[in-house]
């Protein structure tokens, strides 16, 4: 089939302003956005500029905004979009560097911010140290996150403040927090109880729409709200 | 032009480099370059285990993990450096478990484990559960938390710089030449000791299980830099890829109870490995797939099978196998259990193919996947310059780019993992004693002169008339017709040749992008020049080897031949020319015999 493929192009050394450029493409319905991507770069304009690397999902390199919603390149397969039309924007919220690269550099401060470490400084056994399958399942949605960026950039209340750590790096605090064998939990919520933590979030759900790995992340960022109100785990 | 200085630089960010990172951290000053984020690497992609002899649902010793890796590796491996590797993995789990990392857990809230292909009972013959998991995801929980404590501890980070040159002065590494990619700006990391953690080089054939960013950066540089490189024929091709994508699914589909079958429903894998069957060795099972295909029983006559892991058909198999739980009550599985344990790869299915695998079997064929051979490198990471084990002070290298030689001609499913916590960290702790203990020598002033060269020969390529992306699609074409699965003198030579004229046409690329933000045109072109080196390494190496060996198998030479090829190879590239010589194989506890499953 043949598809339509309007991006947003950018380079900082020529253009005042981003500007669309439109491209036509022979494609496979069962290709990934990312193969015409690559086909625009490999045949018709090898300036054209993105980030991606694994190709099927894992790395979280090829984030950016396909026909309006934030989606991984390489997890969308043009039939799953149901038309011919493809518009391709870089993520929002974050600075444009150029085409569909944003710069990265606020959004892994955020997610240094939350402590996203295992903290336990008792004196670790021989073995490994012990816990239930239930315990391990407490945490397991939030251990999917591949640090995209997707749920973050498509945060509106992100959008206004960039100094929100937003709903990636909550995640990030909510995998230790509910982990049975972490120690920290107190701290992170102190973080997360600022103002620049997770009352920003006003459950709007685009990050859980967005996230590539289908975590519940609203749902997440409301267990830490709890855990802060409550100052319990349960 | 920037200049750093630090003692230890550490160049590539995926397990090896990170575990590096981590111990040399703790007593050298530090710093990591990546090309790219380090949660963006490809050990994050790993899916089915880590294997270590824990024997926590079963008995099991290191000394079986060693056995069944010289086995696996066709006794091609050398056996200290696997032993070394086997002892290590118990307590290199622990470590992991004990920084955090959310491994699926047994009833009793110990580390779960699986089986996977070539690890055995040593006793019964039979599959043991050696490989220690997070459901189909133990890379991905590998690669952060590996990240998540070098956050921790405050490691150097260099993201996105893309390494170009290795410095050698007086004979002893003393750094780097890297491109920072937002800028072009070239920067000269000034160190005492460096440590090529820079992955694989997969993208060299056409269905490939490997990122795109598996350029094999690191080791062509090596190369360019008079280090040979070490047993590149031996290249494994994973049995079970995604039809026509590649991409990975893993060898634990067939730990729970998946099995191959071909267009006549058949369970093939019986007649190929009639003890352990669709757990037999990767390289084992690639040649069956192949052999079934060539016979005509590919699915409808094509050139895939089908891996089935739908609950009737694992518990139907089960039952013929006789296979029981650790407690001795028959195997069975329902589909949630398998969602649980599998819960990616039934992700992929359902968004690449639309097939749901609880329902529906997956077509598969064998994708290429993982370098046995790299830089030479003994258990401490120390890079070997010559057939005599004489080192480069200073220069070390770990994971998929080295070469220690834990994995021979083949390797076994979960000892990458293994081989770049192992490795990974020996070659971190080494290199920053011996960065410590040593002075720094005065760089010369055109440091960057080899780096900057070749950008600048591609960049006037504006003027060129090739396309990248032609030279790039023709290379994976003809390495997966003639360098693959099975090989000929004939195929061989046509790829070699082949290969060799895409060097020549590479020199006149036309390239489109002449800025200095972010050119991955210009850095894309640079790779492939590193894939084309590789390529042509690979393919010479596997011309000389008349015999089959592990994952390198000649149709003209069936056969093992431990009289002339019981040996490694080392291939320099001298004035353009391919040199090869060879080195024997450390042999300690287990003579080489024939290898049945």
């Amino acid at each position: 089939m043949k598809v339509t493929v309007k991006i947003l192009r950018y380079n900082p050394e020529k253009d005042k302003r981003p500007r669309y450029h439109t491209y036509h493409v022979e494609a496979e319905p069962t290709d990934r956005v990312l193969d015409v991507l690559e086909k625009i770069k490999g045949y018709q304009d090898g300036s054209l500029s993105f980030r991606r690397s694994c190709a099927h999902g894992i790395c979280g390199s090829d984030a950016m905004r396909i026909n309006g919603m934030n989606r991984l390149a390489c997890k969308t397969l043009i039939k799953d979009l149901h038309t011919d039309k493809i518009v391709i924007e870089p993520l929002l919220g974050l600075p444009l560097i150029k085409d569909l690269i944003v710069d990265m550099k606020p959004f892994f401060e955020n997610y240094q911010r939350v402590m996203p470490y295992l903290v336990n400084n008792e004196p670790a056994p021989l073995r490994e140290r012990l816990q239930s399958p239930e315990e391990r399942e407490r945490y397991d949605d939030t251990t999917k996150c591949i640090l995209c960026a997707a749920c973050t950039t498509s945060c509106p209340s992100f959008w206004s403040n960039g100094q929100y750590v937003g709903p990636a790096a909550i995640v990030n605090a909510h995998r230790f927090i509910f982990d049975s064998r972490d120690r920290a939990a107190g701290e992170r919520l102190r973080i997360l109880s600022d103002q620049f933590g997770v009352y920003r979030c006003h459950t709007i759900f685009n990050c859980t729409l967005a996230c590539p790995r289908e975590i519940q992340i609203t749902k997440a960022i409301g267990e830490v709200k709890r855990a802060i109100a409550t100052g319990s785990l349960d | 032009m920037n200049i750093h200085q630090y003692d230890v630089v550490i160049v590539g960010a995926g397990g090896a480099g990170l575990m590096a990172a981590l111990q040399a951290s703790k007593t050298a000053v530090t710093a990591v370059i990546s090309k790219l984020y380090p949660t963006r690497s490809h050990t994050g992609t790993a899916q089915g285990g880590v294997g270590a002899a824990l024997g926590n649902l079963e008995e099991d010793h290191p000394e079986w993990h060693t056995y069944d890796t010289v086995k696996g590796s066709d006794y091609l491996g050398d056996q200290d450096a696997i032993e070394f590797m086997c002892n290590e993995a118990v307590p290199a789990v622990y470590e992991l478990e004990h920084m955090g990392l959310p491994f699926s857990r047994t009833p009793d809230g110990r580390i779960a484990q699986r089986p996977f292909g070539g690890h055995t009972n040593n006793v019964t013959g039979k599959p043991v559960r050696r490989s220690c998991y997070a459901a189909d995801r133990t890379g991905h929980m590998i690669l952060q938390t590996l990240y998540q404590q070098c956050i921790k501890n405050n490691v150097n980070f260099f993201d996105e710089f893309q390494v170009l040159d290795l410095l050698v002065v007086n004979g002893v590494a003393q750094g780097v030449v890297a491109i920072e990619l937002a800028t072009s700006e070239i920067h000269v990391f000034h160190a005492n000791a460096v440590v090529f953690a820079t992955g694989g080089f997969g993208r060299i054939w056409k269905i490939t299980s490997n990122a795109y960013s598996n350029t094999g950066d690191g080791v062509a540089i090596a190369l360019r830099r008079g280090i040979p490189l070490e047993d590149m024929e031996f290249f494994q091709f994973h049995p079970t890829g995604i039809y026509k994508l590649g991409i990975l699914i893993t060898e634990g589909v067939r730990g729970e109870g998946g099995i191959l079958v071909n267009d006549k429903g058949e369970r093939f894998m019986e007649h190929y490995a009639p003890r352990v069957k669709d757990l037999a060795s990767r390289d084992v099972v690639s040649r069956a797939m192949y052999l079934e295909i060539r016979e005509g029983r590919g699915i409808n006559g094509k050139d895939y099978l089908y891996l089935d892991v739908r609950p009737e058909t694992v518990n139907k198999y089960a039952a013929l196998d006789g296979r029981t739980f650790p407690d001795g009550r028959p195997y069975q599985v329902s589909g949630e259990e398998l969602l649980a344990k599998l819960p990616d790869i039934i992700d992929f299915c359902r968004t690449y193919l639309g097939v749901d695998p609880i329902e529906q079997p997956m077509p598969v064929q064998p994708t290429a996947h993982y370098a046995m051979g790299g830089i030479p490198t003994n258990i401490y990471g120390q890079v070997l310059m010559d057939e005599k084990n004489n080192i480069l002070p200073g220069f070390y290298a770990a994971g998929e780019a080295a070469c220690v030689s834990v994995h021979g001609a083949n390797r076994l499913g979960t000892n990458s993992l293994l081989d770049l916590l192992v490795f990974g960290k020996h070659a971190g702790l080494h290199a920053a004693q011996y960065a410590r203990d040593t002075q720094f020598q005065t760089l010369p002033k055109d440091a960057a002169d080899f780096a900057r060269q070749q950008l600048d020969r591609l960049q006037n390529c504006d003027k060129g008339t090739e396309k990248l992306s032609d030279i790039t699609e023709e290379m994976k074409v003809t390495m997966m017709d003639h360098v693959g699965v099975f090989r000929t003198e004939e195929g061989m030579n046509m790829a070699l040749n082949k290969i060799r004229e895409l060097k020549q046409r590479y020199w006149n690329l036309k390239l489109d992008d002449c800025g200095k933000v972010f050119n991955t045109d210009l850095l894309n072109a640079w790779e492939i020049g590193n894939l084309l080196d590789l390529a042509e390494v690979t393919a010479a190496s596997a011309l000389a080897r008349k015999e089959s060996r592990g994952a390198h198998a000649r149709e003209d030479f069936p056969k093992r031949d431990d009289k002339n090829w019981l040996k490694h190879t080392l291939a320099w590239l001298k004035d353009g020319e391919i040199r090869l010589r060879y080195k024997p194989v450390v042999i300690t506890k287990y003579q080489p015999k024939e290898r049945v499953y």
